[in-house]
């Protein structure tokens, strides 16, 4: 199997330094652009099967990368991100990127995320939350069981009953696991367009799941809360 | 007012009368007690009423009553409170005053202020208490008064003409007609007089002397059926008033085709003709107007005559016509002119004392060039009485205006005939007498065309004697031997005296028209400039060099500051007085010189009223004082001052746009900055965590040691990226550059993830999570939450002791959250004074080891309060150990969830 691709945009040449080797130390061939320019080339030519972003960059914003590349592929994108502000990175995974991290962060959650970004299944219908060809109709995590084509949840072997809509917020969690979703995307998928503001709902609902399966919902270890921006399903933990 | 220039309504005065009903709802109401005449019981009956209010409940307060030693009325004033008099020093004497400051700082719901009709002592705010009354409804005060019959206005002469007595202390009608309630106090005469007898009424000594001038029972009769018809005049209003209400239909502004016109002319008396009009326009319920004409004639009089015309004018003002003065050669015509364009159907005349033989009276002129209009001639009795001049004596000035000082217009007039005689002295030899008679005229027309019509009747005369006795023969003689030359002298002093008067004439026009020119001038000229200004300041100099042009004198325009204060200016002008000033700018009228507030002031301040608000005052003390009783001069005055107040109000619009402006910009400069500062040091800060990192999972593996110090890199740089962090955080939230993204928020999620990001500092203590099954959504925002929990969290992990335990619960207006530890509690130095943990920079205790600059709490509490909630530190040391950290956020109403989805 050859090494698969990454390519890292970012201008700090200290941070391409150690992002590099960490990718590396996993078996990446790693290909790295200091500017916006650059990067779409590489982006281009190398047919990637990751890329590394750093929002902002001296030669323009890293949200028309993300537009641009996402018009003829669906490489997984992870974003850094110095900004505080939370509503650049809404905005970066609204257009289609992955991820994200907020600098500063370290080795260990960057790959977490490269791992979890690469295990997502590509291409299919994400609204009805079907399992793709091939892949194990039951998905696990913590003592949690979906059985995708029962459409039955256990949590340690027990049935637990979930209504509809909290099952479809499950399966599109469980669809994108390891990704944070945004508010707007998770409401769009499950309540539909017009109700993409209403953020409230997705409180209560997620709620409702983690008092369903987690052990501690006030310290959920699964369904993550990514303050200001979405949820995640974090499958290890 | 202005007079609209053609026929139609003018739309200013229709939204006067909107703007009128919409006042008076913010108006106190108006009480008056009405009697015929004084001894009737209206104070009684006042007072009476008052104390049954007083027992009702409300707040009444006398202001100031009359009891003349009358023990009954003095027995009804038991029990009420009052306000003290204002003691006036007054020659020699102290007299108590009504304190209408006083009235005005108490704000009772009602106040008794007796004797409408009252003078106040000089040096007074106003001159009348009426005026004062006025002040109070302004104010939104209820006043309850009393007044006798013979004080209103309009009934001042009719009553004098009766009884015999002038009384000088009087009400315009338009007091009386704008009382919401009118209470009639009737006795019947033969009542009164007994009551007199029984010395109820006046002290008993004075009781006599008044019996014999003034109660007389036919007195009593005729003043009693006035009073009774003057209140059924108004019932009778009230009746209309309420029918056309009630029919919903559209409210008649005015009788259009009814309409009337007073001309006021100079003869004594003139005043009642303007009483007489006042009077019947109340009862067809008609706008009236009264105008001056001034004709070159009238012109001349001397300024005593003329001031007492304008206060003529003034009366009519104050009874509420539309004044103006119109100049022109023809009374008749002007009056009609003005009557057509204003749609009048009435014309109301004096009666003129002496006719001209010679001359239709003005009467049968109108009626002869206008058969249409209704004429209504007011006769003149003796009874009436002099009007005071509104102008106080001291600013009274007496200028000729135009023309050179008449003695030497005579003695051009005299040098230009001998010099006419010495020039046509050598001619006699060459030309006829035919024709030397010729220059002589000359001389005529010319003075006659320079200097006006008296020196060019005497040029006229000295000619014809000049002619006579130097020239027609025998010469040296006023002997005529040829009976022709009279008829020459005869023509030489028509030619004169036609041409001066012609001259006079075009002069008189010439001139007025100039002034027209002028005014509108220089209304034009301030227009433009003040279209440039750009600041305050350049207002106030263009309007000050305006109405300096247009009124001389002196002239200050203040304008009001930001505060809606106006600035005292830096060196006050001789006679100037800020406190009149500043009345004029509170009540939003002209005040000082030439009105009825203050008049005793040397300058007039008029208000600079703009669409918004009052912009400032326009103090004016005018080369001559008499200018300000021109209704043509005050018009012009006003408009400019409206100019100015527009201008202003534009600067000032420009200058709150500028200053946002500024403030955005140095805003958004402000978070610029933090943003970068906060994008710079974050990227090294990375760069450093992530290297210290791969050093640890390099290969070959680091040894233990410095296995350990990759990690204290770690560890110091993200200590470091916190404290960076705080400070930047604090100086947004200290600069207000933090906007709230505020929703509705789960208390439980904030918890977990602020537990998840506080996971370093945690280093994997426990923290127990206790929350109730059902708690509401509360408005928050979740990142900024998130941060005060983190810090509390750091906090209990830095000081406390294992277990951290996190509670939460509702009250009926809050949800309350707490972080607690088990550690030794706040340090000792703190307990008490809790609330100091949160200022900036406090830390419990000081150069510790433990890292951290103390800005923890203070970003807390600057969070919690931006949400409207409170944070508290309660030392639980006695109860078990440790701190206790509360927070409390207002509840709101969640959005409803919708149950179908």
């Amino acid at each position: 199997m050859p090494s698969p691709t990454a390519i890292l945009i970012e201008d700090e040449p200290q941070i391409r330094r150690f992002v590099r080797a960490a990718l590396e130390a996993e078996g990446w061939l790693v290909h790295e652009a200091e500017g916006l320019r650059r990067g779409l080339i590489e982006a281009g030519t190398r047919k990637p099967d990751l890329i590394v972003l750093d929002l902002g960059l001296p030669d323009g914003d890293g949200l028309e990368l993300i537009r641009d590349v996402r018009g003829w592929s669906q490489v997984p994108i992870v974003v850094l991100s110095a900004r505080s502000d939370e509503s650049d990175k809404i905005a970066a995974l609204d257009a289609g990127a992955d991820d994200y991290l907020a600098k500063p962060f370290g080795v260990g959650e960057l790959m977490a995320r490269v791992r979890a970004n690469l295990r997502r299944p590509r291409g299919l219908p994400t609204e009805t939350g079907q399992p793709g060809e091939g892949s194990d109709p039951v998905f696990r995590f913590g003592g949690v069981e979906i059985d995708r084509v029962a459409r039955l949840v256990r949590r340690d072997g027990q049935l637990v009953h979930l209504t509809p809509i909290e099952y479809r917020l499950l399966s599109v969690l469980v669809t994108h696991a390891g990704r944070v979703l945004t508010h707007r995307q998770l409401l769009r998928e499950v309540w539909g367009a017009s109700h993409t503001e209403q953020s409230h709902y997705l409180r209560i609902y997620m709620g409702h799941l983690r008092q369903k399966l987690e052990h501690d919902p006030a310290q959920p270890r699964h369904l993550l809360t990514e303050t200001a921006v979405g949820y995640r399903l974090q499958v290890e933990g | 007012m202005a007079l609209a220039t053609d026929g139609r309504p003018d739309p200013d005065q229709l939204l006067d009368q909107i703007r009128g009903a919409e006042a008076r709802a913010t108006q106190g109401r108006l009480r008056i007690y009405f009697g015929a005449s004084a001894g009737v019981g209206k104070t009684y009956a006042m007072l009476a009423t008052a104390q049954r209010e007083l027992a009702a409940g409300r707040d009444v307060v006398v202001g100031v009553i009359e009891t003349h030693g009358r023990g009954d009325t003095a027995a009804q004033l038991a029990g009420l409170p009052s306000l003290p008099l204002k003691e006036v020093p007054y020659r020699g004497r102290v007299l108590g005053e009504f304190d209408l400051d006083a009235a005005l700082a108490r704000r009772p719901q009602i106040l008794l202020v007796d004797e409408l009709a009252h003078a106040n002592v000089e040096g007074s705010r106003h001159p009348k208490r009426w005026q004062d009354v006025n002040e109070l409804l302004e104010a939104g005060i209820e006043v309850w008064t009393a007044l006798n019959v013979q004080h209103l206005e309009s009934l001042n002469g009719t009553v004098g003409a009766i009884t015999g007595v002038r009384v000088h202390e009087t009400v315009p009608d338009t007091v009386l007609d704008r009382a919401d309630e009118i209470i009639l106090v009737d006795v019947t005469p033969d009542e009164l007089l007994t009551r007199l007898k029984a010395g109820k009424v006046y002290l008993p000594q004075q009781a006599e002397r008044a019996a014999q001038n003034f109660f007389r029972k036919g007195n009593l009769i005729a003043l009693r059926e006035i009073a009774l018809r003057r209140t059924a005049e108004r019932v009778e209003d009230d009746v209309r008033h309420y029918r056309v209400q009630q029919s919903q239909g559209p409210q008649p502004v005015w009788n259009t085709s009814g309409s009337l016109l007073v001309g006021v002319d100079e003869l004594e008396g003139a005043e009642q003709t303007v009483r007489a009009a006042a009077r019947l326009a109340g009862q067809l319920n008609a706008r009236w107007l009264a105008t001056y004409v001034e004709t070159p004639r009238l012109q001349r009089l001397p300024s005593a005559e003329r001031d007492r015309i304008l206060a003529v004018l003034k009366l009519a003002e104050e009874m509420g016509a539309i004044t103006s003065v119109l100049a022109g050669d023809d009374i008749a015509a002007e009056l009609l002119k003005l009557a057509r364009q204003q749609n009048c159907a009435t014309l109301v005349l004096g009666r003129p004392r002496r006719r001209p033989r010679w001359r239709a009276p003005l009467a049968r002129r109108v009626a002869d060039a206008a058969p249409e209009l209704d004429l209504v001639e007011v006769g003149r009795s003796p009874a009436s009485r002099r009007l005071p001049s509104p102008l106080p004596r001291e600013v009274e000035d007496d200028t000729p205006p135009g023309l050179p000082r008449r003695w030497l217009r005579y003695a051009t007039a005299l040098a230009v005939s001998v010099l006419t005689a010495v020039l046509a002295t050598p001619l006699i030899g060459w030309f006829d007498l035919a024709n030397i008679v010729m220059l002589f005229l000359l001389g005529v027309v010319g003075v006659a065309v320079k200097l006006g019509r008296g020196p060019a009747a005497l040029s006229a005369v000295l000619n014809v004697a000049a002619f006579d006795y130097f020239f027609v023969p025998p010469r040296f003689s006023f002997a005529v031997s040829d009976v022709q030359y009279l008829l020459t002298f005869a023509v030489m002093l028509a030619v004169g005296l036609l041409t001066g008067q012609l001259t006079a004439g075009l002069r008189f026009q010439a001139r007025i028209t100039a002034g027209r020119e002028r005014r509108a001038r220089s209304l034009f000229e301030l227009t433009r400039e003040l279209s440039s200004a750009l600041q305050s300041q350049q207002v106030a100099e263009i309007g000050e060099a305006a109405v300096r042009a247009s009124f001389g004198g002196q002239v200050r325009v203040l304008l009001s500051d930001a505060d809606d204060h106006l600035p005292a200016p830096p060196e006050l002008p001789p006679g100037f007085d800020l406190a009149v000033a500043d009345w004029a700018f509170r009540n939003g009228q002209p005040a000082g010189l030439a009105t009825s507030t203050l008049s005793a002031s040397a300058w007039h301040y008029l208000p600079l009223k703009a669409p918004m608000r009052i912009r400032g005052v326009l103090a004016l003390q005018p080369a001559q004082a008499r200018w300000l009783l021109i209704p043509e001069q005050l018009q012009q005055l006003d408009t400019l001052a409206r100019q100015i107040a527009i201008a202003q109000e534009r600067v000032h619009y420009v200058e709150v746009a500028q200053q946002a402006l500024v403030q955005m910009e140095s805003e958004s400069l402000r978070s610029a900055l933090l943003a970068s500062i906060s994008h710079d040091v974050r990227t090294p800060l990375t760069a450093l965590i992530g290297l210290a990192e791969s050093l640890r999972a390099s290969r070959p593996a680091l040894d233990a040691e410095q296995d350990r110090m990759a990690q204290a890199i770690t560890d110091e740089a993200r200590q470091l990226h916190t404290l960076v962090s705080n400070l930047l955080d604090m100086a947004r939230l200290q600069s207000g550059a933090v906007k709230l993204r505020s929703d509705w928020q789960s208390v439980e999620e904030v918890v977990g993830a602020a537990i998840r990001q506080a996971a370093p500092a945690l280093a994997g203590r426990p923290v127990q999570v206790q929350l109730p099954a059902e708690l509401p959504l509360v408005e928050f925002d979740a990142t900024l939450m998130e941060r005060v929990l983190v810090n509390l969290l750091e906090n209990a992990a830095k000081y406390g002791q294992p277990p951290i335990e996190i509670h939460a619960g509702t009250e009926p207006q809050a949800l309350w959250i707490t972080v607690r530890d088990h550690g030794p509690g706040l340090p000792a130095a703190m307990r008490g004074r809790e609330h100091e943990l949160f200022d900036t920079f406090t830390r419990g205790e000081r150069e510790s080891a433990t890292p951290g600059m103390g800005l923890g709490l203070a970003i807390a509490r600057a969070i919690v309060e931006a949400h409207h909630g409170q944070i508290t530190a309660t030392d639980l040391s006695q109860r078990g150990g440790g701190a206790e950290f509360t927070l409390r956020l207002p509840r709101g109403t969640p959005p409803a969830i919708d149950p179908t989805e």
